[in-house]
């Protein structure tokens, strides 16, 4: 009997694994959690799927560990945003070229009272300096992804090494940016956050915009293969097809139409 | 809070409405966890049992161990799980990584000792309570199991659902080697921690409304069925 039982779980966990990894050709591509947050993959990947019968197997984490889990090879295509990372992925041999996408801006988002007095200014360092100075809480990512890395290159050209505060007024969550600013959220701090995550995030509280427009704040996306002589398992053919749509017309076309709340929040800039 | 409170009103319609893509959410994570408990069972039930009826020595090291493993941390059974499974691991070639096979792999490590530990303090009790009757007629300790495992199994069945229990709720581990991959690996608890991470706090509550619903309905069914079995018992003996 059990002998019955143990190849009827088998057969079973065989049907479970069949049914989520043969039948139609699909790609893992690891991402960032600003593009599946704010939904823009679950507006253009439908078309890609359509044109191609390609499924689009999206992992979202920060840009730091995508990168690491595709050198490990665990993944066929990855999409982030920490250019210098990217570059380097490339020369390292793990990737084999990288493109540019599409780009937004990060904002400096705190509580509408203001303490640092920053509301209104385009120049990110100054009012790092303010917030640094007057010693009011910030909630910083802490987790290696390319928004904090955008964050301590602002805190670097400030002059300020806020680590050395970590505790008290600057809070490092080392979690996602929906759960940083979750956390800003509750204890009205401010925190850096790319412009896509902020426009869906659906528990602001007393959290506005207060600091944006400076070019520092620019935000570029880029794709790139995760080079198939280095892992044999990798789907190039496929994931090239992704990259060539991406970049392309069709998708480039797809990502200017992906609008919230009225709002675009990317802008493809393929070259 | 009044919007929030109509916020999670709104959420808990979409969600009883019927919404095709919530089910399929849910049936994954019921598929997932069913597996995983299944083979838990099929492995922790009999090494449980040895463990209570053999004796040698570094058993009670070994019963603290597993002990120890019912608190082990999902999130780093994750990460191993996605080191042997990961493109560069030593299972890499079996590209399991962001399926729900990896998933139920997570999953059976978690809930094993869990029910290995449970099968082996109630079996321990049983083989005591039976030790002069099984001796008298010559049992040997490890040929009683099987007797023991089916006289103890309505207490098993809570260790199943002790273990069910752990499966269903947990997410450190599954969104690590599962991916959290919409349509493929999204399951329950991932889903909460996604709507959290959007700050879309009512409809992540709403959600765990459903799973802790999905809870009680496990548990009330399986509860119904072992009394129902409890009292043919009586009635035949």
């Amino acid at each position: 009997m059990i002998r019955n039982f143990v190849r009827a779980a088998l057969v079973s966990l065989g049907l479970i694994a069949g049914s989520a990894s043969a039948e139609e050709p699909f790609i893992v591509v690891q991402s960032t959690t600003s593009t599946q947050n704010s939904g823009l993959f679950d507006y253009i990947l439908p078309w890609f799927e359509a044109e191609t019968g390609i499924d689009v197997r999206v992992v979202a984490v920060g840009t730091g560990q995508a990168i690491r889990n595709a050198i490990n090879g665990d993944g066929d295509v990855l999409l982030v945003h920490a250019t210098a990372d990217e570059e380097q992925f490339v020369k390292d041999g793990w990737g084999v070229e990288r493109f540019d996408v599409m780009y937004n801006d990060f904002v400096l988002v705190g509580p509408k009272s203001d303490p640092a007095k920053v509301k209104g200014g385009s120049d990110i360092v100054a009012a790092l300096t303010a917030v640094s100075e007057a010693a009011v809480p910030f909630a910083s990512r802490g987790d290696d992804s390319g928004t904090h890395k955008a964050e301590m290159r602002h805190w670097g050209d400030a002059g300020v090494d806020p680590t050395a505060e970590s505790g008290t007024w600057y809070r490092e969550t080392g979690s996602g940016m929906g759960a940083t600013l979750n956390v800003a959220s509750g204890m009205d701090a401010y925190a850096l956050t790319d412009r896509a995550t902020w426009e869906s995030f659906g528990n602001r509280g007393n959290l506005e915009v207060l600091v944006e427009g400076d070019p520092r704040l620019f935000n570029q996306y880029g794709v790139i293969l995760v080079n198939p002589e280095k892992h044999a398992g990798v789907r190039a053919a496929a994931g090239q097809r992704f990259i060539d749509w991406l970049i392309g017309p069709d998708g480039q076309t797809a990502i200017e139409a992906f609008k919230l709340n009225g709002n675009q929040l990317f802008f493809p800039n393929a070259k | 809070m009044q919007g929030f409170a109509s916020e999670f009103n709104t959420a808990i319609a979409l969600i009883l409405n019927g919404d095709p893509e919530l089910w399929a959410i849910v049936l994954l994570s019921l598929k997932v966890s069913v597996f995983a408990v299944l083979i838990s069972a099929l492995i922790g039930m009999p090494v449980g049992a040895a463990l209570a009826v053999s004796r040698f020595p570094g058993r009670r090291i070994l019963i603290v161990l597993m002990n120890a493993l019912m608190g082990f941390p999902p999130v780093v059974v994750g990460l191993l799980v996605y080191l042997m499974l990961s493109r560069s691991g030593p299972l890499g070639v079996l590209e399991l990584l962001y399926t729900p096979t990896a998933m139920i792999i997570a999953q059976v490590v978690l809930v094993t000792p869990i029910v290995a530990a449970l099968t082996r303090q109630v079996v321990e009790m049983l083989a005591e309570e039976y030790s002069e009757q099984l001796r008298s007629l010559g049992v040997s300790r490890l040929a009683s199991v099987p007797v023991l495992l089916w006289d103890a199994r309505l207490a098993l069945v809570t260790a199943l659902l002790a273990g069910f229990g752990r499966a269903i709720a947990e997410v450190g581990a599954v969104i690590i080697v599962g991916g959290n991959i919409n349509h493929v690996t999204r399951v329950m608890t991932t889903t909460i921690a996604l709507e959290t991470s959007k700050g879309n706090l009512a409809l992540a509550l709403a959600l765990g409304a459903i799973l802790i619903g999905i809870a009680v309905a496990v548990n009330a069914m399986v509860s119904t069925l072992s009394l129902r079995a409890e009292r043919e018992g009586l009635r035949h003996a």
